[in-house]
This record gives structure tokens, C-alpha cells and sequence, in this order.
């Protein structure tokens, strides 16, 4: 996309506008009048009350719904500028990776580089370009050695390496991470947070995350948004969203440290600031006289 | 009460999920089990319930070993939610799926009824009483388990991965149901990797990896050491680590977190 000035600017890689879906057998909208626009390369997190309608909102933009799972649809959801639902599922695939809670429920193949390669097998790209694409995806989730174990014989922080490697070895320009830290050990979640910001860094790659443990994510998003009964309510970057008063009433959760910091901001005693990890607010409390 | 004495077990693979694991939780305790993936949590938490049976050693419930109790006897007594709710969700409906237990358990229909809406009304699924288990989300499915094991009131309850799926407020709810469940006597036992969950609750804190228990006691005392759940790839609350950081400073004017709230809300109150 260009300017006017002719500079190139970053396009929106995904674009939802005034969306509604309702699910044949329910009488409430699990998505109402939803807009939302994403520059590509941005790390996004949805949040809000369990059964708010996240989950439907993913299956609208990786295509399961309106492709697969049928209902009341009226709205646009566009990836790339393309709309999802005129879309093919082969070109959805490549433009949308889809990462699961629990990664058993993607990896089956016997050998984790035959896993890696199963989107490519099946979209009959030619063998020297999968191998090359195989190595990249291996090599970017730091799982070389792993190449030819058993995927079923891995712990389960490596297994989540596995499943991501495969979604990202289609190049997609967008990746969905349905609470991708949820099943991992502390240590493991925050590796995972590391390599999901370093992936945006070296590829421009677009994350939209589902997630409700908010500690080790907010160093990395750019942008937050709260949904309830199926509607945004709540928009901004992290700072804007936990620092607000609407975030904790839709049950996102406020890390400890992070409440404390807007304890400290909003009765003066500490200088406005960027979301701080434990040891920052230590620092800027020491500074503060008794 | 639930002993452990010298448990191993071995997996068909060779990996050996529990190593000599000796561990005793009182009646009435609320205990945590922390540490990496693969540490042997689940395992551990098999053997409670009998779905597993230790290759050596003894796991005694109530004084009484599991290899001589039927499964059936050991689930009245210790109830379990597993990690992946779908593993024990089948029935057409929600208010089926919670009758089933209290009817194989021989409750009469009316208490029947009544542990059923209680459960539905605790846990916020009221709405959800004749849809299949299969709409609900992922959150609404583990609160629907949750609800199944406490309507017909086991003396232990445990609860692994309590917290996926989970908002803040529905977080809040499950702490409040975890203290409830400890104030009536009942043996809590919670499996989580959710550390900020675990921490206001303040419980006694099992450290395991790699099949053996590798620290246990206080929450208070073990979420300070810093080398041991380094090694189990635990991280420490994010207030200890405030504090920790704080206690290295000379210059700080806080002993700890709860020392600075306490100096904002003397400054507000001098205006």
C-alpha cells in the first residue's frame, strides 16, 4: 500500500469490519458488531471473560468459520485484503497459521520433520523448496537436533516448538496463539514469549494471542483488546488497557507488580512510565523519598 | 490423608515419571504441586486417584493401600479434574453430565436435583443446564468438571491445571472455592504452573522434577529459593521478585511490596 506522497506505508494484514455470528443453535450473537484493524508485524493480545466469543473471533479469521462451522453471518473479515469468506481454505492456510492450546492436537506425524513438512506435503510444494523451508522453520525455533525424534518422545515445550515450526514453515503473514503459554511451565512460557517477539522482529510476522497470563506477554504486545458478550469493549496499547479502569471488570487479569505500579502513578509518587518488570520498579522505587 | 512411601514408576518407554517419591498430605491441607512440564505432577496425582498402580512402593489413601481398593471405592473418597476437560465430559446434556456420578454413587433423585443446580449456580453454568457439554468453552468445560467432582463431596479434592481457560474473575472464584474447600476440612491438592494463581493462596508448595520431589513447604518459604525453582524451571511470584530486588537495594525505602502500599496509604491519609 502507498501514500498519496507515494511512501509505503504498513497495510492493515487484518481487517474485520462490523461483524456479527451467531451459531445456528444459540439464540445470542457470539460476535457482535466487531471492528478491528491490525498494521501487519504488530503482536496483539485478545482478552476478556471466558466464553466471550474469542475463540469464534479466531475461527472468523482463520476461515472455520464461515467455511466450516455454519450460522448467521453478515460482516467483512479481510487477511492480506482478501475476504475470508470468498476465500479458498488452500489460500487461508498459507496466509493464517493457527497454533492450538495443546499442541498434541496438531503434531501425528512419526518424525518431527515429516510433522514440520505436512502442510507443504499437502499443498504439493516442489521437494527442494519444502527442504529449504523445513530447515528455515527448524532452524528459527532453534530445533535442529530434534529433526528426526519421535514427536511423542518430547516434552512438552518442545512439542509447542514442533507445532509452531509447521505453521510457520506455510509463511504466513498472520499467526493465531490460542493460549500458547497456558500449558507450559513458567521457564517454557517465557522462552515461548521470547521467540514469538523475536519472529516478529527478523520476519515482519503479525500475532493475534489469546491469552489471560498477562505477566510475560505485555513486554512484547503492541496492542490489546478486550472483548465481552461477543463486542470490544476495551481498546489500546497494554499500558492504556491494565492502567485503565475498565480492564479488571471484564476479567483481565492485572499482573501483581503492574497494580502496584498504578497504585504508585496515580497517587504521584512514581513519574509515568512504561509497563515494569519486578526489578525496573524496584529500581524506580529506590529512588523515591520517604 | 495420602501417604506415598518409596513410589516409582516407569513408563512403557523406560522414562521413570516418578522416582522414589515419598510424600505425606494431611487431611485438611491445601498443597500445591509446582515444576517443569514432564516433572511426574500428573502421574503423581494418577497414583491418588488408583488409575495408576506404583511399580514399587505404596500409596495409601486413608491409612488403606490403592492396589486394594477398587477405582470405584477410591472416587468416592478423591475426586480429580483432570487437565483436558474433554477427557471426562460425555454426557448429552450439562445437567446429565452431573447427575451421573451422584446417581452411580446412589443419591437420591431429589438430592440429585438439588447438588445439580447448586453446582450449576456456583460455577455460573446455569444458562448452559440442557446444552450439550460440547458448546462450552474451554474455560466453561473445566468449571463444569470442577462442578461434577464437588457436587458429590469427596474428602480430596484435586484439581490439575485448574486455571487454563480462566479470566481474572473466574480465577477469584476458584481461589474462593479452593479456601471454602480447605475452611470445610476437605484435602486440596492443585497442580498449576499458574504461579500468580497459587501465591495469595499461600498453600504448602511441592517442588518436582524430573520424577522426584525436590522441595517442599511453605509457599512463603520455598517460592524464595531462588536456586531450587530455577532448577525446576518455576518461576517465583512476581511479588517476591519486587521483593527480592527491593531487599538488594540499601537505598530502598521499602522493606517489601507490602511495606510500599502500606507507605502510599500513609501518605494519602497525611493527604
Amino acid at each position: 500500500m502507498w501514500t498519496a506522497a507515494g511512501e509505503k506505508c504498513l497495510a492493515d494484514i487484518l481487517e474485520i469490519e462490523g461483524l456479527n455470528f451467531r451459531y445456528p443453535d444459540s439464540q445470542k450473537k457470539a460476535v457482535s458488531d466487531f471492528d478491528l484493524k491490525v498494521p501487519e508485524g504488530e503482536i496483539v493480545v485478545l482478552a476478556g471473560p471466558s466464553g466471550c466469543g474469542k475463540s469464534t473471533l479466531l475461527r472468523t479469521v482463520n476461515g472455520l468459520i464461515p467455511h466450516m462451522y455454519s450460522g448467521d453471518y453478515s460482516g467483512e473479515v479481510r487477511v492480506g485484503g482478501g475476504a475470508v469468506k470468498d476465500a479458498n481454505m488452500r489460500d487461508l492456510a498459507q496466509k493464517v497459521g493457527f497454533l492450538f492450546q495443546n499442541p498434541e492436537n496438531q503434531i501425528f506425524m512419526f518424525t518431527v520433520e515429516r510433522d514440520v513438512a505436512f502442510g507443504l506435503e499437502n499443498l504439493g510444494v516442489p521437494r527442494p523448496e519444502m527442504r529449504a523451508r523445513v530447515d528455515e522453520s527448524l532452524g528459527l525455533l532453534e530445533i535442529g537436533d530434534l529433526a528426526f525424534r519421535a514427536p511423542y518422545e518430547l516434552s512438552d515445550g518442545q512439542k509447542q516448538r514442533v507445532a509452531l515450526a509447521g505453521v510457520l514453515a506455510m509463511r504466513p503473514r498472520l499467526v493465531i496463539l490460542d493460549e500458547p503459554t497456558s500449558l507450559l511451565d513458567p521457564k517454557t512460557a517465557a522462552e515461548l514469549v521470547d521467540l514469538v517477539a523475536k519472529l516478529r522482529r527478523e520476519l515482519g510476522t503479525t500475532f493475534l494471542v489469546v491469552e489471560h497470563r498477562l505477566d510475560l506477554l505485555v513486554k512484547v504486545a503492541d496492542r490489546m483488546v478486550v472483548m465481552n458478550e461477543g463486542a470490544k469493549v476495551v481498546e489500546g496499547t497494554p499500558k492504556e488497557v491494565l492502567f485503565g479502569d475498565q480492564a479488571e471488570g471484564y476479567g483481565v487479569a492485572v499482573p501483581s507488580v503492574t497494580k502496584l505500579q498504578k497504585m504508585l502513578a496515580k497517587d504521584g509518587f512514581l513519574r509515568e512510565d512504561g509497563i515494569l518488570s519486578p526489578g525496573e520498579l524496584a529500581q524506580k522505587l529506590a529512588g523515591v523519598s520517604r | 490423608m495420602i501417604e506415598l512411601q518409596h513410589v516409582t514408576f516407569v513408563h512403557q518407554n523406560g522414562v521413570r515419571a516418578l522416582d522414589d517419591v515419598s510424600v505425606r498430605i494431611e487431611s485438611g491441607e491445601t498443597v500445591a504441586i509446582v515444576g517443569e512440564n514432564g516433572a511426574g505432577k500428573t502421574t503423581l496425582v494418577k497414583h491418588v486417584t488408583g488409575l495408576l498402580k506404583p511399580a514399587s512402593g505404596t500409596v495409601l489413601v486413608d491409612g488403606k493401600s490403592t492396589t486394594e481398593m477398587t477405582t470405584a471405592q477410591l472416587s468416592r473418597k478423591v475426586g480429580v479434574a483432570f487437565q483436558n476437560p474433554d477427557h471426562q465430559l460425555f454426557s448429552e446434556s450439562v445437567d446429565e453430565e452431573m447427575s451421573f456420578a451422584l446417581r452411580n454413587f446412589g443419591f437420591s433423585p431429589e438430592v440429585v436435583e438439588q447438588r445439580v443446580t447448586w453446582g450449576l449456580e456456583t460455577f455460573g453454568l446455569e444458562e448452559y443446564r440442557k446444552s450439550s457439554p460440547l458448546v462450552l468453552s474451554g474455560g466453561e468445560k473445566k468449571r463444569l468438571t470442577l462442578a461434577c467432582i464437588l457436587a458429590w463431596d469427596p474428602e480430596v479434592v484435586i484439581l490439575d491445571e485448574p486455571t487454563v481457560g480462566q479470566d481474572s474473575i473466574q480465577k477469584e472464584k476458584l481461589a474462593q472455592t479452593i479456601g471454602m474447600l480447605g475452611a470445610a476440612g476437605k484435602t486440596v491438592v492443585v497442580v498449576s504452573h499458574d504461579i500468580e494463581f497459587l501465591w495469595p493462596m499461600q498453600p504448602r508448595v511441592i517442588v518436582m522434577k524430573a520424577g522426584k520431589v525436590v522441595g517442599d513447604g511453605p509457599a512463603p518459604i520455598v517460592m524464595q529459593q531462588k536456586e531450587l525453582l530455577d532448577s525446576a524451571r518455576v518461576a517465583e511470584p512476581q511479588l517476591v521478585a519486587l521483593y527480592q530486588a527491593l531487599a538488594t537495594r540499601p537505598d530502598s525505602p521499602f522493606a517489601d511490596a507490602l511495606d510500599a502500599r502500606r507507605w502510599v496509604e500513609g501518605r494519602r491519609a497525611a493527604g
